[in-house]
């Protein structure tokens, strides 16, 4: 039985963070630090013609200009360093450098500017049209080896839709399994309809700011990321240098959400303006600039036919999405999504067909649940709709379609390590009294009706392949080297302590070893895609076994034997036919310092990952080395699944809507760290409740200008906003693939909450599907006076 | 575009009324008056208003507390949002106001913003904040009232040129209790009416209200008229806390038994100023206050409602908040 997994405990940053000592990258400073603020495009898309930057470098205080000349080019449809042909508003032209920003602001001001404007799109359906604008010079759409191209579709795939649905041209992407026409056939209920999902900004409370100085040939940068490792050979490569020639350090991160998880280029910046200047260089981003250059969700204009037989099971899924990816080409979202309904609802039959657009907005990238999160708030709606026709509970609607350890997972019909989302349904049922509930959702009280719904979501939670290293001293401790990355949500630390465990050390004993590349830190996967506690606890544990066996081979070359004779009991490690043998950590340690080769770290597995053996090499005899590639074997995709409870009461005259109660419910494996996931349920709904209610992403498109760039204007919730209580649960059966039972699960706490809200509106309104998501105030009060809705049916970047 | 970087200027702080005044006077359209800086950092970190000299108001004592009058209370401009919602007389008597500074913004917002500081703010509109160059802006065009523009918080009634509202929540109460506006300059005082401190964009397109640059706005005045009147403020926004309005009401209502004796009725969000539903006041006055004349009172407040591309759900909105007002 492990001592420390499952149990609440203090992580070792939280003291920083709550007496302010943490630092975050605009919290450094340095002598003889210079400061960079960014020319950004006032045009969606244009190109530079002219730089004039004679007043400019008059200017007292400014040192200097770094112009997009001087940074590699990326290739494709690519966020870029700098740029000479922005391609959104915001994106970064050039960068000057000064004694203060203030001077450095002033000094872009006085740069003349020519830019030549060229066509725009923000609404990909428009890209799509024959002779419709693109986003590129080269074209509107990214194809896999190929870069951007030119997609539009014909006049007669346009005319081919009803008023309102979704055309559906060419695909870029297609998959599908089982027979289609024949889950179709003879359904008892089939819904086919046309949906559209904002993109939504991260609003990550910290900017994207980083730091950087050269010294001895290596290029230091303290930055903003979620990760630690995985971030090291994607910043080398934007500044260009080698991994190992850069220092890199992100020991805290105010939020990143999927925006963070790996290098972008603007961090690169700092690096090329200090090498050209000779001084350190801050750039700290605003808050308003977050918003431009930072990232967003991809949206989508989408349209899905589902096909139930008479007792709600789904036969058939036809899903098409077009998703908007912004000026980078975004992410994978749209065939995530598409691999999130074969599992959440587990269709006999489907096909997935997807186009990913580019348009002259910000970057797109992961925005937690990426995808999963998006088509749970489109779908779930759908489901209670159905439920309603078909005369179905709500719950028992998602029970019957409910993966199990048996479902497969996507095109490739994976198998998953563990599924309980039917238990998560049943567990939160009886804890949010849903019978109970439900028999009062739908009465009314003057102009407020309360409503009481459920909703489900999906990430993928786990990886494997990734090194551990641990380390025991000569004075007994043991550090654990976590290259993970610190995304906020402590699952650093808890995983830390399966090494901890394995070791059957005390937690005081202990020390994490992180944030800073120099200090010897492993070839981890980045903080995000809710892999964590999966992959984590894996390389830690794998890590800690050869600890382990190296101490009991070190006792056998001590006091005779073989290395089973021995076991290990309060730090010591003894032999078990007498327990007098025995040897303390600290001095095994002294004695792998003086055994040397494996014992010591001066030799490593072939199979670690380049980064791992340097950071070996980089502690070299300073103790006993624990250190191994996770190769435990991984049989299929581990799904991370979680369900929402949620009571509202919706004002129909006002479109306020209360939050009364809400629960959450994960399918998250063994419990690692108790109040870490009653912390991550509860952030997750709140984040949830926002991207199905309050957020606003907006682009006007004639002018192609963003109308949200602040908080005030972006409408993320606030603690005002959501009930001061809410619940959690986690059904906490252990995952077979991992030593401890862990799977990852961040991610469809927001999906299932959104979803839950949602159908709660629905709900309330008899059970009217808006077709679009956030359901902003002007929505539910146009439905409920029967007046039209503003956005025509697939409109985008208009709420 | 936002720049998130405040240009310098020079900080000057008085201390005393009589200094701040001669300062506006010397700087005039150079000068602004600081207050508890929600809106004017705003607009200073996006370079979007670039004075000369910043008169920060912060020392004037003088323009703090909340007093009892002969004939009412008196509030000084510089008083919190907080203080406003708290104070005992104001609840007691006008808690219209108290529940009005109460929605205003978040608890932050409200400990730092004076009750002068909203009232005076600037509007909201997303096109006008961003900086361009329109109307409001001193240019020749107005990008939200364009066709397919994203007007969803912009005005129902009383546009020209400018389709921007008022967005001072405390303003709709203030109108509503026939509150009075002690405006101050080096050359002497002047008491303008609530109703008629606000400026409609057809009389200057460039000011939310009446104040001229060397102008300040030292009290408020709310005489007793009003007192122990049934009040009812209510504003929609899509969050509960730290949002703007879409559409507020507030009113003001003196009964006999169910007979409705005098009634003001303000809602804001709809116009670019406080728009007092004067036609609406008669026609209640003198009927039974129930749901039939709130319905009544509801319907005739919407109409002639001109909405934009996207903010037609401001009509009902506005019928059911005027509504609910009427019905109590």
């Amino acid at each position: 039985m492990p001592e420390l997994l499952g149990k609440d405990f203090i992580p070792p940053d939280i003291r920083g963070k709550v007496t302010g000592a943490a630092k975050y990258a605009e919290d450094f400073r340095m002598d003889g630090l210079v400061y960079c603020r960014l020319l950004t495009s006032p045009m969606p898309h244009a190109r530079v013609r002219n730089i004039d930057l004679t007043e400019a470098l008059r200017m007292a205080g400014v040192v200097d200009v770094l112009t997009a000349d001087e940074v590699p080019e990326q290739p494709g449809a690519a966020t870029n360093i700098l740029t000479n042909e922005p391609h959104f508003v915001g994106e970064p032209i050039l960068a000057v450098a000064a004694v203060d920003e203030t001077t450095a602001q002033n000094a872009i001001e006085a740069i003349r500017l020519d830019l030549e404007p060229l066509p725009f799109c923000v609404d990909p359906l428009e890209s799509l049209r024959p002779g419709g604008p693109n986003a590129y010079l080269e074209g509107n759409t990214v194809v896999p080896r190929q870069g951007v191209q030119e997609l539009k579709w014909s006049t007669e795939d346009f005319e081919a839709a009803e008023e309102g649905q979704l055309p559906m041209g060419e695909p870029g992407a297609e998959w599908s399994y089982g027979d289609l026409e024949a889950g179709f056939s003879g359904t008892a209920l089939t819904l086919d309809e046309t949906f559209v999902t904002a993109s939504h900004s991260h609003h990550s409370m910290e900017p994207r700011t980083a730091l950087a100085y050269w010294e001895n040939g290596k290029c230091h940068v303290r930055g903003s990321t979620q990760s630690q490792s995985f971030v090291v050979p994607g910043l080398a490569n934007y500044i260009g240098i080698e991994p190992e020639n850069l220092v890199y350090v992100a020991e805290y991160c105010g939020g990143g959400f999927g925006s963070k998880g790996s290098a972008y280029p603007c961090m690169a910046i700092p690096a090329y303006m200090s090498k050209k200047t000779g001084r350190p260089v801050l750039m700290r981003i605003s808050r308003a600039e977050e918003y431009y250059l930072g990232s967003a969700r991809p949206g989508f204009q989408g349209r899905i036919k589902m096909g139930f037989q008479e007792d709600g099971q789904i036969s058939a899924v036809d899903l098409y999405i077009v998703q908007e990816s912004g000026s980078n080409g975004g992410g994978g979202d749209m065939g995530a999504a598409a691999s999130a309904v074969s599992i959440v609802y587990t269709p006999l039959a489907m096909r997935y067909r997807g186009i990913s657009v580019l348009t002259n907005t910000p970057p797109r990238g992961a925005q937690r649940g990426p995808g999963q999160n998006q088509i749970a708030m489109a779908v779930e709606p759908l489901l209670d709709k159905a439920a309603r026709q078909l005369g179905i509970d709500l719950v028992a609607i998602r029970r019957i379609n409910a993966p199990t350890n048996d479902s497969r997972y996507g095109a490739s019909r994976q198998p998953v390590t563990s599924a309980h989302l039917r238990d998560a349904l049943d567990m939160g049922a009886e804890q949010f009294a849903w019978q109970e509930r439900r028999a009062r959702s739908g009465q009314r009280n003057g102009s407020k009706i309360r409503a009481t719904a459920v909703g489900q979501a999906f990430h993928s939670a786990g990886a494997s392949g990734f090194d551990g290293l641990v380390r025991i001293t000569p004075d007994g401790v043991l550090h654990i080297h976590s290259g993970v990355g610190n995304l906020g949500t402590y699952s650093y630390a808890s995983t830390s302590r399966v090494a901890a465990d394995a070791l059957k050390y005390d937690w005081d004993n202990c020390q994490i070893v992180r944030g800073d590349s120099s200090l010897g830190l492993p070839w981890n996967l980045g903080q995000f895609g809710s892999n964590t506690s999966f992959t984590m606890t894996r390389t830690n544990y794998a890590a800690a076994m050869d600890a382990l066996r190296k101490l009991k081979e070190i006792a056998a070359i001590e006091f005779g034997g073989s290395a089973e004779d021995y076991d290990i009991s309060g730090e010591n490690v003894f032999s078990k036919s007498n327990p007098s043998r025995r040897m303390s950590y600290a001095r095994a340690a002294q004695k792998a310092i003086e055994l040397g080769g494996a014992y010591s770290g001066h030799t490593v597995p072939d199979d670690i990952n380049p980064m791992t053996a340097r950071a070996v090499a980089s502690v070299v005899d300073t103790g006993l080395i624990g250190v191994a590639r996770d190769n435990m074997g991984q049989s299929g995709m581990v799904p991370a699944l979680a369900a929402g409870f949620i009571e509202i009461e919706l004002d129909v005259e006002t479109g306020k809507v209360e939050i009364i109660d809400y629960l959450g419910v994960a399918d998250c494996g063994t419990v690692n760290h108790p109040q870490g996931l009653a912390t991550q349920i509860k952030g997750g709904a709140v984040m949830g409740f926002g991207m199905a209610l309050t957020e606003r992403h907006l682009y006007d498109d004639v002018w192609g200008l963003p109308g949200s760039v602040g908080l005030y204007q972006a409408k993320p919730p606030s603690y005002l906003d959501v009930p001061s209580e809410m619940g959690w649960a986690a059904v906490n059966i252990a995952d077979p693939e991992n030593p401890v039972g862990s799977k990852g699960i961040g991610e469809p706490l927001m999906g299932c909450s959104a979803a839950a809200l949602l159908c709660a509106i629905s709900e309330a309104l008899e059970g009217h599907y808006f077709n679009r998501t956030p359901v902003v105030t002007d929505m539910i009060v146009n439905a409920y006076s029967g007046q039209p809705q503003s956005h025509t049916p697939l409109q985008v970047n208009t709420q | 575009m936002m720049k998130d970087m405040i240009p310098g200027f020079e900080l000057i702080q008085p201390s005393s009324v009589e200094g701040a005044l001669n300062l506006l006077e010397e700087y005039r359209e150079d000068g602004w008056a600081l207050a508890g800086g929600m809106d004017s950092l705003g607009w200073f970190k996006n370079r979007g208003k670039r004075p000369a000299a910043v008169i920060d108001l912060e020392g004037l004592d003088a323009l703090r507390g909340i007093d009892e009058t002969s004939n009412g209370i008196e509030i000084g401009a510089l008083t919190t949002l907080t203080e406003v919602e708290r104070n005992p007389l104001i609840r007691e008597r006008f808690s219209l106001l108290s529940e009005a500074a109460s929605k205003v913004a978040s608890p932050q917002i409200r400990n730092a913003g004076t009750l002068g500081g909203n009232l005076c703010q600037d509007t909201r509109c997303w096109y006008y904040r961003y900086g361009v160059s329109c109307y409001r802006a001193g240019g020749n065009t107005c990008y939200a009232g364009a066709t397919e523009a994203l007007n969803r918080e912009h005005a129902i009634f009383g546009a020209n040129r400018c389709v921007a509202v008022s967005p001072s929540d405390t303003a709709i109460a203030l109108v509503a209790l026939d509150a009075e506006m002690v405006v101050r300059n080096s050359s002497g005082e002047r008491v303008i009416k609530a109703d008629s401190f606000f400026m409609e964009p057809a009389v200057d397109i460039m000011r939310m209200t009446v104040l001229n640059p060397e102008d300040l706005l030292i009290k408020v005045r709310i005489p007793n008229t009003w007192n122990g009147a049934d009040f009812y403020f209510e504003k929609a926004s899509d969050r509960g806390s730290w949002d703007f309005s879409l559409v507020s009401v507030a009113s003001a209502i003196k009964s006999t038994g169910d007979r409705i004796d005098d009634a003001r009725i303000v809602c804001g969000a709809v116009q670019c100023i406080p728009r007092r539903l004067q036609e609406v006041e008669t026609m209640i006055r003198g009927q039974i206050r129930n749901e039939d004349t709130a319905a009544q009172a509801g319907s005739m407040a919407v109409q002639g409602a001109e909405p934009l591309d996207y903010n037609h759900f401001k009509i009902p909105l506005m019928e059911n908040l005027v509504k609910r007002a009427v019905r109590g």
